[in-house]
């Protein structure tokens, strides 16, 4: 495949997504039409996360929610299983290379996941279109933040904190691609803790996988090695997640129908981008992802605001 | 993923790794196997599928009065149901780092100096997990 195949192929693929969606809601549309529509639609998300450097988990609910009909309470418990099952599915292959730390994710996992259970309730409890003006905010908030953010491969730390060492949130990084050995730690830990505090709100909240912010905060805020931020974040995902989602499964919020095809179709869809990653020209599906992430954000934000339905 | 230059991982990380591998595989494989059965008809629905599109486009609440759906673990008295069946393997995976966790205790606890704070993390994780699934603060019972 030519790079410039892969690119046009993988923007038709994203731009179909609505149009997946559209071709569902006419209302001769058989109803096993949308787990169909619903696999295929996560399948490209899948395809095109990877290259673009975002969690499937973030893109699901934009999308899902602006083109779907289903109920932002059954999108959101769908988007935190689908960020939930993908971070399982990456977890060990990553704790096992050592891109992901243990010692670095618990304490940050341990009160995400316990402030993600106040987020879970808080958006359950409030009323859906002001979730969804939220949302539509958060999510224009992501976009700017893939423009604007900045990445440091190895960050300069002077001087661990007292915290940071008492639990230990350090180790060594072999890099796969130069071979170069970094022994890392991280400072300004009740920071972070306090950052991650907030980030497990919005995952509850709003059901969206929160890699976005997870890696700024552990990279450009602690200071741990990118691709150890990275790898960790999948981590604490998992934990998150897991809290959050009980949340949503005691609560009803859980339909198997709009599940089970998002969980397999982005799985799928994540294994054929994995092995595009080399032909396709990441930095371009990444302002494709944009593009797309802009428009579903503007669109949830005058769902909510009750302008655009 | 370059695994040629990794360094040696701890001995917690890599079982953890390996109980992780197995629960996210059991669950995937659930997940998929149960929703089968419900797709197939093999297992009668609680809430059909037809019924499904004019029910999911409304919120939570409103969903449940009107299929009359089990709220907390009620789901688990009707596994009989395909719908019902297909949350189990969801159960499943939100509860799969729970082992996980559990099972780092044994060395925390065995090493010479011991590793409170490792355990104690654990222990923590595990209680938040727990709260979260038993509906206790959720209103799920």
């Amino acid at each position: 495949v030519r790079p410039r195949q892969a690119i046009f192929g993988s923007a038709l693929l994203l731009a179909a997504t609505p149009a997946l969606a559209g071709m569902a809601s006419t209302p001769a549309m058989p109803w096993w039409g949308w787990p169909i529509a619903l696999f295929l639609a996560c399948f490209v998300m899948g395809i095109v996360a990877v290259p673009a450097g975002i969690g499937g988990g973030t893109l699901f609910v934009p999308i899902v929610g602006s083109f779907f009909p289903f109920h932002l309470d059954f999108v959101r418990g769908a988007g935190l299983l689908v960020a939930l099952a993908s971070a399982l599915a990456a977890g060990p292959v990553l704790l096992r290379t050592g891109l992901a730390s243990l010692r670095l994710a618990l304490p940050l996992a341990l009160v995400a996941s316990t402030s993600s259970i106040g987020g879970a309730l808080l958006g359950l409890a409030l009323p859906a279109r002001a979730v969804q003006m939220m949302l539509g905010a958060l999510i224009l908030g992501i976009v700017a933040l893939m423009f604007a953010s900045k990445r440091s491969e190895f960050p300069a730390v002077p001087k661990p904190d007292a915290l940071s060492q008492s639990l230990s949130m350090h180790g060594v990084f072999i890099d796969g691609a130069t071979g170069r050995t970094t022994q890392w730690h991280v400072h300004r830990t009740v920071s972070g803790l306090l950052v991650f505090t907030g980030i497990g709100v919005l995952a509850g909240m709003f059901g969206i996988g929160a890699g976005w912010a997870n890696v700024p905060a552990m990279n450009l805020l602690m200071g741990a090695p990118l691709k150890v931020a990275a790898g960790s974040s999948g981590l604490v995902l998992s934990l998150v997640d897991s809290s959050a989602a009980w949340v949503y499964l005691n609560k009803g919020a859980v339909l198997p129908m709009i599940v089970v095809p998002s969980v397999v179709g982005m799985m799928l869809g994540a294994r054929i981008g994995a092995r595009l990653l080399d032909v396709l020209r990441g930095a371009a599906v990444r302002r494709l992802v944009i593009v797309v992430l802009l428009f579903a954000g503007v669109r949830t934000l005058l769902k909510g605001a009750g302008v655009w339905l | 993923v370059n695994t040629r230059a990794a360094a040696p991982q701890s001995h917690e990380q890599l079982r953890y790794a390996r109980l992780l591998e197995w629960g996210a595989r059991v669950g995937l494989w659930l997940l998929v196997g149960s929703f089968a059965l419900y797709m197939t008809g093999i297992l009668p629905s609680h809430v059909s599928p037809q019924r499904l599109p004019e029910l999911w486009s409304l919120p939570v609440h409103s969903y449940l009065q009107l299929s009359g759906a089990p709220v907390g673990w009620n789901w688990l008295s009707q596994l009989t149901h395909g719908d019902m069946a297909a949350l189990s393997g969801v159960a499943w995976m939100a509860a799969c780092s729970v082992p996980c966790l559990l099972s780092l205790l044994p060395l925390a606890v065995s090493r010479q100096r011991g590793d409170t704070a490792l355990a104690a993390l654990c222990v923590a994780e595990v209680l938040v997990i727990a709260v979260a699934a038993s509906g206790w603060i959720t209103g799920g019972h």
